[in-house]
């Protein structure tokens, strides 16, 4: 098949990807930048040519897609500033010396990741109940907390998907950070305790900035999943999000006026709309990190 | 944070002995603490596949099943509700080829890239990490729109080519073939092997490992996926189970024994897999992401 040509072997071998590529990612980004500014409802139906009025409108008309990405914003806030503190304190555990069962936990807190979105969302459903629910039940009860109505309620829903979200993610970010506090020699933390720094001063001083990258890549992670959550609420509190629209996040937003609706340009505004957040987030977060490094 | 339990030789150290018990204590009861959080969850879920609605909605609250049923696996396997065991064969069956297509034209591309010298190939590799940051959100719209005209809605091709094309897989095995020694390649050129047949017979072999990570990777998105093939599939004996499972909770009167029943046997072989393939893939997860 290839025979002689190492000339044009490479090109052989890298022609089926890029051709599907081509095809089902390339040429659908292109579209739909193209149809984001025209007005078509409905398959089989012209589209006509309407300029930037769909982006207006989503900005200055349409409050239920304000709504969708102030709810997922406080969705990627909420379950960061929950997530990377818990995952790294777990690292840290999961990362000392003689530590027996390291295997055990590890991967106990893991499953929760290879575990369905619409799975989870099921099981939550039994989590939230607000009458004979596990939280409300095993957790809240014997502090003497009153039932929460979490599902019913349009304040409690989206701590709901916040603590589903820390669920299902802290696990993974842990195992992350024990790659990251793999991968520092520990020779340098020898050197400072040598130097009589002590732990916390160790943790602060050599730890913490040599996790940099292994934080960016967990944040990066954190808020492309955050855009992109859409099964388990959908599961939770139905794709209207729920009481008042509290869990309505911006994939199920897009997905309603898209596949439901059928409102094809309209649709691949809201898209683009989330994709240019969604670069300006890791963007914005980057550059943070970056910051923090002389301080 | 250290929880080394060297034996004492004085009263000093003897103290510390003691400091280190709390610490390793406070620790475990931490881990104990977290494991019950993500443990309870997925027990509730087995032991309620085996309970009643009234059982299940009673009160106190009971983690175990004391008068097991086997009804809701009885009524689900049956499929007078939804054809529950078809649309788990239907997601096999999309994630086994999901997955072999994806590795296919993963491993081709990695090796052009890590291999061959070619005219394009910079610009190529700087393209794909630029597009690679779009997310897919913004591709729904036109690919739906093309899966209706080539004839595709609601059948499994219409699922598998679209995210059968991914540039992460390309730049997995790009990083794993780029080690593969090139005097290897040379010496299979002298003995008359073919550029395929060195891809085929030394390139595939000798990436094994990351083949079966990325394998595992693919196959767990796509067994997992709701919203595409929520898209894609429009008839329940075409269905997913995830989109069964939503269909099962959207019914009129909603047997939630039986849906945990579902969720509980399409959960059951991933834990499986990765409890047989745990160390490899949990030491791997980030490789490419984080190791340069």
């Amino acid at each position: 098949m290839f025979g002689r040509g190492r000339k044009i072997a490479p090109y052989l071998f890298i022609s089926p990807f890029f051709v599907g590529y081509a095809i089902f990612f390339l040429y659908p980004v292109i579209q739909s930048l193209q149809l984001s500014f025209y007005r078509q409802v409905g398959l089989g139906k012209a589209p006509r040519f309407i300029g930037f009025d769909n982006y207006i409108r989503l900005v200055s008309k349409d409050d239920l897609f304000i709504k969708s990405l102030t709810n997922t914003t406080y969705y990627a806030l909420g379950s960061i500033l929950i997530i990377v503190p818990l995952a790294l304190i777990l690292a840290l555990i999961l990362h000392s010396p003689k530590l027996r069962f390291r295997e055990f936990f590890r991967f106990l807190y893991f499953t929760p990741n290879i575990t369905a979105g619409v799975v989870v969302g099921i099981i939550f459903n039994l989590v939230f109940e607000e009458q004979y629910g596990l939280i409300n039940n095993l957790l809240l009860a014997p502090l003497g907390v009153d039932n929460v109505r979490w599902l019913r309620e349009a304040r409690w829903i989206m701590p709901a998907i916040i603590i589903l979200g820390a669920w299902k993610w802290t696990g993974i970010n842990a195992i992350y950070f024990m790659v990251g506090l793999q991968n520092i020699p520990p020779e340098l933390k020898e050197a400072a305790r040598v130097d009589g720094a002590t732990r916390p001063q160790v943790f602060r001083h050599v730890t913490l900035p040599l996790l940099r990258p292994i934080l960016a890549f967990v944040l990066t992670i954190a808020i492309i999943g955050s855009y992109n959550l859409f099964a388990e609420p959908t599961i939770l509190v139905g794709l209207e999000g729920g009481p008042n629209n509290a869990g309505m996040t911006m994939t199920m937003y897009l997905y309603t006026r898209g596949f439901r609706e059928l409102k094809m340009g309209y649709a691949s505004a809201i898209g683009y709309s989330l994709a240019v957040i969604i670069l300006v987030l890791s963007l914005v977060q980057l550059i943070l990190i970056r910051a923090f490094r002389e301080d | 944070m250290r929880l080394s339990l060297a034996p004492p030789s004085d009263s000093a150290e003897r103290k510390s002995l003691y400091k280190r018990l709390v610490e390793a204590t406070i620790l475990y009861a931490i881990l104990f603490f977290f494991a019950l959080l993500v443990g309870i969850p997925f027990l509730y879920m087995l032991t309620g596949s085996f309970k009643t609605n009234g059982q299940l909605f009673s009160w106190p609250v009971n983690l175990l099943a004391p008068e097991p049923t086997l009804n809701n696996y009885e009524r689900l396997l049956s499929g007078e509700e939804i054809p529950y065991l078809q649309q788990m064969g239907n997601s096999v069956i999309i994630a086994v080829s999901q997955s072999a297509l994806t590795l296919l034209f993963a491993s081709m591309v990695g090796w052009g890239f890590a291999k061959y010298e070619f005219r394009g190939k910079t610009f190529l590799t700087i393209f794909l990490l630029f597009t690679f940051a779009i997310p897919f959100q913004v591709t729904l719209v036109p690919l739906f729109q093309m899966i209706v005209r080539l004839g595709l809605l609601d059948s499994f091709l219409g699922v598998i080519l679209p995210s059968s094309v991914s540039a992460f897989g390309a730049f997995f095995m790009r990083q794993a073939m780029v080690s593969i020694p090139g005097e290897l390649l040379d010496a299979g050129r002298i003995d008359g092997a073919s550029e395929w047949g060195l891809f085929w017979r030394i390139g595939i072999p000798l990436s094994r490992g990351a083949l079966s990570i990325l394998c595992v990777l693919v196959f767990l998105a796509a067994w997992n996926d709701y919203l595409w093939p929520l898209i894609v599939l429009r008839t329940p004996e075409k269905f997913t189970y995830p989109v069964g499972l939503a269909t099962l909770k959207g019914l009129y009167k909603v047997e939630y024994g039986m849906i945990l029943g579902g969720a509980f046997i399409a959960t059951l072989p991933i834990v499986l897999i990765f409890v047989a393939g745990r160390n490899q893939i949990l030491d791997n997860l980030t490789i490419g992401a984080v190791k340069q």
